[in-house]
């Protein structure tokens, strides 16, 4: 037991754990809650992948920027949302857990019967190297600039088209 | 990076499996976005650990612009929970049956 399989176990533990309390909390404010926790024990991981860069800007943007939003129209329409959350049916779960758990199986077998890990053997200064906002970075606007510039114009019309859509009628 | 990389990929199908589980039986239309996020988030988990063990940084991009358009997708799709809110005063996505007739 390494220190660096400790801390992969604790990480993953807490991701696998927040994410099944997500989609089982009766209350959507605690789910969100429990993704927030998610997301930050994702970040972790990847930390502990070498990629710095997409560890901190999952704190910013995720459990930042989008999981406020979360919030922000939970707390709007609150008063509802509570009520209604338990109202499942028994045939529904039922048929969800065992799709779920057919697929996982089927998943985590592919996972296995690859053998990965025999073929793959990682480089730690060149994981270290990529993961840096510098290179990243350089990559964005000299190679994948044109990505980089549609992705800055998708999220400008989203935003028109999230204040368009939110904006009270004038009636 | 001692860990095999089976740790990783099976922890992100969990996740995804869950977020699809989510999706399924939930009723509340925003417990349903954020089993979404949930499996966009699993994704990301892949693709970090193929290209930090690849030693490629495409990877690390793809989840860049993954995140650009999850969020983008948030601000969308909150948007029109509220305004469906606004019309049919829920959130039940059993009795918004706006495309039924």
């Amino acid at each position: 037991m390494n220190v660096e399989l400790i801390v992969f176990i604790v990480f993953a533990l807490v991701a696998a754990v927040s994410s099944v309390m997500v989609i089982t909390r009766k209350s959507a404010i605690i789910s969100a809650v429990f993704l927030i926790l998610n997301f930050f024990a994702l970040a972790g991981l990847y930390l502990l992948l070498n990629a710095q860069f997409i560890a901190v800007v999952q704190i910013i943007v995720y459990a930042g920027a989008i999981m406020v939003l979360f919030l922000f129209v939970l707390m709007l329409l609150n008063e509802h949302t509570e009520v209604i959350a338990a109202k499942s049916k028994k045939k529904l779960k039922l048929f969800g857990g065992i799709t779920a758990a057919l697929i996982f199986v089927q998943l985590a077998y592919l996972i296995f019967y690859q053998n990965a890990s025999a073929n793959i053997n990682p480089i730690v200064e060149k994981s270290v190297e990529i993961g840096k906002i510098g290179y990243i970075g350089t990559k964005l606007y000299t190679e994948y600039v044109l990505p980089f510039e549609v992705a800055g114009f998708l999220l400008l019309a989203a935003t028109i088209g999230a204040i368009v859509l939110a904006k009270k009628k004038f009636e | 990076m001692n860990i095999p990389i089976e740790y990783y990929l099976v922890l992100s199908a969990f996740m995804f499996v869950v977020g699809a589980t989510g999706v399924i039986i939930r009723r509340n239309a925003i417990v349903v976005f954020m089993s979404i996020e949930l499996m966009l988030n699993s994704a990301n988990l892949s693709l970090v650990t193929y290209s930090s063990y690849l030693g490629n940084v495409m990877g690390q991009l793809f989840v860049f612009f993954v995140m650009t358009v999850a969020a983008a997708e948030a601000a969308i799709g909150l948007a029109i929970i509220i305004m469906v809110f606004r019309n049919k005063l829920t959130v039940n996505i059993d009795e918004i049956n706006l495309f039924k007739w």
